[in-house]
């Protein structure tokens, strides 16, 4: 390895976190956050992509679970508790709690 | 003096009310504490009823909720009562309460298949009502400490959805 390949090399590994972290990220997978409290969803981010990860989080005193109608995703997220999964559809997902079916909500996953 | 409130609705199976403190002998919170534990107590027990009884997967659904949710509240408030140094007291409220579901425990204990699932989602309309009632007019408005105030609001978000959710499964019942 020459001198220039080594001083390449160190500076990619240098400047590729930065650009991990830069503008470049947003094609990757990202976090979003549903928060469940007073026995209701909050509101469902608009940009939700297939790959993405999702963080339910439950304020409430009780269980509860986000359950895909289409039975794509069941998640359980116990009292005061979060639970994370990864949206493996594209489409529109609307989903409810199995233990409270009063509780709707629904998210558009993009390719 | 003990007034009754909360009166339900004629048309109710099987008829629920929650005495009320009068204004001048104040509910404490050991007293709230108890109501509120009892309260929660009776529903898990009418709806262990329920799972030995009702083959009706939305009504078995219902009580599994009601057991699942009742139980993790009266576990936060035992919990709250502990921390607090509080020694929940009897009163007369928490004791017409329990004498009330003795009385439902037994109308429905007489009952089978569609008229058991009727009764007992007629009941649990009724029963969410009453505690609802109390826990808005008498119960959050007399708690003293924030703690407790703040579990028992939580509560009522909470029973609000389980009257809700049981006043759907009475629609379908019909």
């Amino acid at each position: 390895m020459t001198r220039r390949e080594i001083l390449t090399r160190a500076a990619a590994l240098v400047f590729l976190p930065l650009l991990a972290g830069g503008p470049a990220a947003a094609a990757g997978p990202r976090t979003h956050t549903i928060v469940m409290q007073n026995m209701r969803f909050g509101p469902v981010p608009a940009n939700i992509k297939a790959g993405d990860t999702i963080v339910w989080v439950n304020r409430d005193i009780v269980p509860h679970t986000a359950t895909a109608r289409n039975g794509s995703f069941d998640v359980v997220i116990p009292a005061r508790r979060s639970a994370t999964m990864v949206v493996r559809r594209t489409g529109t997902l609307a989903f409810y709690c199995r233990y409270h079916p009063a509780m709707r909500g629904s998210l558009v996953a993009a390719r | 003096m003990i007034r009754k409130f909360g009166a339900i609705g004629a048309a109710m199976l099987l008829s629920v009310s929650v005495p009320a403190f009068s204004h001048d002998t104040a509910i404490n919170d050991a007293q709230i504490a108890h109501v509120a534990y009892t309260a929660g107590q009776i529903d898990v027990d009418a709806a262990r009823q329920a799972l030995e009884r009702s083959r009706n997967a939305d009504v078995r659904a219902f009580a599994e909720t009601m057991v699942r949710d009742h139980a993790a509240v009266n576990e936060q408030a035992l919990a709250l009562v502990q921390r607090l140094h509080v020694t929940p007291e009897t009163n007369p409220t928490s004791a017409s309460l329990t004498t009330q579901a003795a009385d439902a425990h037994r109308r429905l204990g007489a009952l089978e298949g569609a008229a058991f699932d009727r009764a007992y989602v007629a009941n649990e309309v009724a029963y969410h009502r009453a505690v609802n009632s109390a826990l808005r007019g008498t119960l959050i408005p007399n708690a003293h400490n924030a703690e407790l105030k703040s579990l028992l609001e939580a509560g009522l978000a909470l029973f609000g959805a389980h009257q809700e959710h049981a006043e759907q499964l009475a629609r379908q019942l019909r």
